[in-house]
């Protein structure tokens, strides 16, 4: 319908824009009836990604005709950009920009660069840049939904925790169980993405191969080996988020400072 | 309350009231001294310049309000928060110089609710012998279920116990790292009226027999009048007064 009013591709992206919109905006009101309040959150991301996007495109269209290496500060800034959005999500948790970065980039960047140095990512940056954002993507929900567990765990058995340190444990092992918990509840989204890969969903990137001609087969495996590098850059994002968030969660004179959130400072909305 | 301060006329001046005080409460060096100790949270001083000396051998109990800072300056007594101004010296050294494992397990604690680590009452008495790479023979672990009333129940699942059961392996686990001082943060204000009694008992006796230092907080008069040798009474933060029980509590069981 919308394609028959609008004949110019940008006044059709901007129509589907505001449907889409329109349908995001009844889901929070739908929402605000049952008592939970999204309404600001909804709109501040609503118009951040409109911006966002639109605003890397722009920029992609000119660093499109630019050298390859280019990239290489795109991703770094990405990998920025997603620490300080991960650690925005974990209120409370200390050291979280630091803990976010070094888990986001040691995950998502070594992944990125073992596969552009085996040649499984194209250099140009055309592909670089698309796939390398799909893996700090996914490394930050990841990193996100770790620090989250984490925090949720450890207020939970702070009894348990401190008990273990009145006798004497060690910091890190009171908290191992609840870092364990939290690494595999953080990988439940990439090991569902790799097993419904092809019955539940048909990613856009092998939507996107199809459609500019590329053989099935061959999209159909590229897709599965973008899912595989997610899931390695998650994997990698959660061990690692893992490990230095029970440092974090201590002080140096082994005493726990990951206490409860007063309510008002409770994030709202889905962790990642 | 008048049998209150029968109690306590019997543990000071009973009728072989010195011999009593002497085999109770021998004054002798102190084990552990805070110096200025304060702990400031978000602008408000929880623990307020409190310098006290407890004695080796002694049970005091810090008794107060609501509020009053108790819990707080007890925490602080282990490290398990640390002072924002003072310190705490035990046997006379500085316990920043001192491996926070190791002053742990030196002071040990019990607290409120019994935290029993899932698994079997012998594993939660292991449990802190094991973090200095120590298995407790199961001689010793007998032993010490012997000591809190539970012998022979070493294998038996910690998910089943009543809480006053749950606190006798809190307090058999603490002693399993052979601890100095015994911190213990109110252990039968959540159990109810016949184990509390039995615990209270138990903590003594257990208090007595290995030589221990107790720093226990209470809410409870007629408890603090059975069990201590001196009194430390808290407000806002700060220490009001301190003194033996017959200093502290009047004859009609409160404060003078």
């Amino acid at each position: 319908m919308l394609k028959e009013l609008f004949a110019n591709q940008l006044s059709l992206g901007c129509a589907q824009a505001a449907v889409a919109t329109l349908l995001a905006l009844a889901v929070m009101l739908l929402a605000r009836q049952r008592n939970i309040n999204l309404e600001r959150e909804t709109v501040v991301a609503l118009v951040r990604g409109i911006a966002q996007i639109t605003a890397v495109g722009s920029i992609l269209v000119l660093l499109l005709r630019g050298p390859e290496w280019t990239s290489i500060f795109l991703l770094t800034a990405m990998i920025l950009a997603a620490a300080g959005m991960s650690a925005g999500r974990s209120k409370g948790m200390p050291k979280s920009f630091q803990v976010s970065l070094y888990a986001i980039g040691a995950g998502a960047g070594s992944v990125i660069a073992v596969m552009t140095g085996a040649g499984v990512i194209d250099t140009r940056i055309t592909s670089l840049v698309p796939i390398g954002s799909m893996l700090i993507a996914n490394a930050m929900n990841t990193n996100s939904l770790v620090m989250n567990r984490f925090r949720s765990e450890v207020e939970s058995h702070a009894g348990l925790i401190e008990t273990g340190l009145a006798l004497g444990a060690d910091s890190k092992q009171t908290v191992a169980p609840y870092a364990q918990i939290s690494v595999q509840a953080s990988l439940i989204p990439a090991i569902d993405s790799l097993r419904s890969l092809g019955i539940v969903w048909i990613p856009g990137l092998m939507a996107g191969m199809l459609l500019s001609g590329a053989s099935p087969i061959y999209a159909a495996i590229y897709q599965f080996v973008t899912i595989s590098m997610i899931f390695s850059s998650s994997g990698l994002t959660a061990l690692i988020c893992s490990l230095l968030i029970r440092s974090a969660a201590f002080s140096a004179a082994e005493q726990l400072t990951l206490r409860p959130l007063p309510v008002s400072a409770r994030p709202v909305g889905r962790s990642a | 309350m008048c049998w209150i301060a029968a109690r306590f006329s019997a543990a000071v001046i009973g009728p072989t009231g010195a011999l009593i005080q002497q085999e109770r409460f021998t004054p002798t060096t102190n084990i552990l001294e805070t110096d200025h100790l304060s702990r400031e949270v978000g602008g408000t001083r929880i623990v307020d310049d409190v310098t006290i000396e407890v004695r080796k051998g002694e049970v005091l109990v810090i008794v107060g309000p609501s509020g009053a800072g108790k819990s707080s300056f007890l925490r602080l007594l282990n490290r398990l928060d640390e002072p924002t101004g003072g310190t705490v010296r035990l046997k006379g050294v500085d316990y920043r110089q001192i491996p926070p494992l190791e002053l742990r397990r030196r002071v040990g604690m019990v607290t409120q609710t019994a935290y029993l680590f899932p698994g079997t009452i012998a594993g939660n008495i292991r449990f802190g012998p094991l973090q200095q790479g120590i298995e407790l023979p199961a001689k010793t672990v007998d032993a010490l279920l012997i000591q809190v009333g539970l012998a022979g129940r070493a294998e038996e699942d910690v998910a089943h116990l009543s809480g006053g059961e749950a606190q006798r392996v809190s307090v058999a686990r603490a002693l399993a790292n052979t601890p100095e001082v015994l911190l213990l943060d109110e252990p039968t204000s959540a159990l109810d009226e016949g184990a509390k009694s039995e615990v209270e008992k138990l903590i003594l006796t257990v208090v007595r027999q290995n030589a221990l230092t107790g720093v226990m907080v209470s809410h409870d008069l007629a408890q603090t009048a059975r069990v201590a040798d001196r009194v430390m009474v808290m407000s806002k933060g700060r220490l009001d007064k301190i003194g033996t029980a017959n200093e502290v509590i009047n004859a009609e069981g409160a404060f003078r």
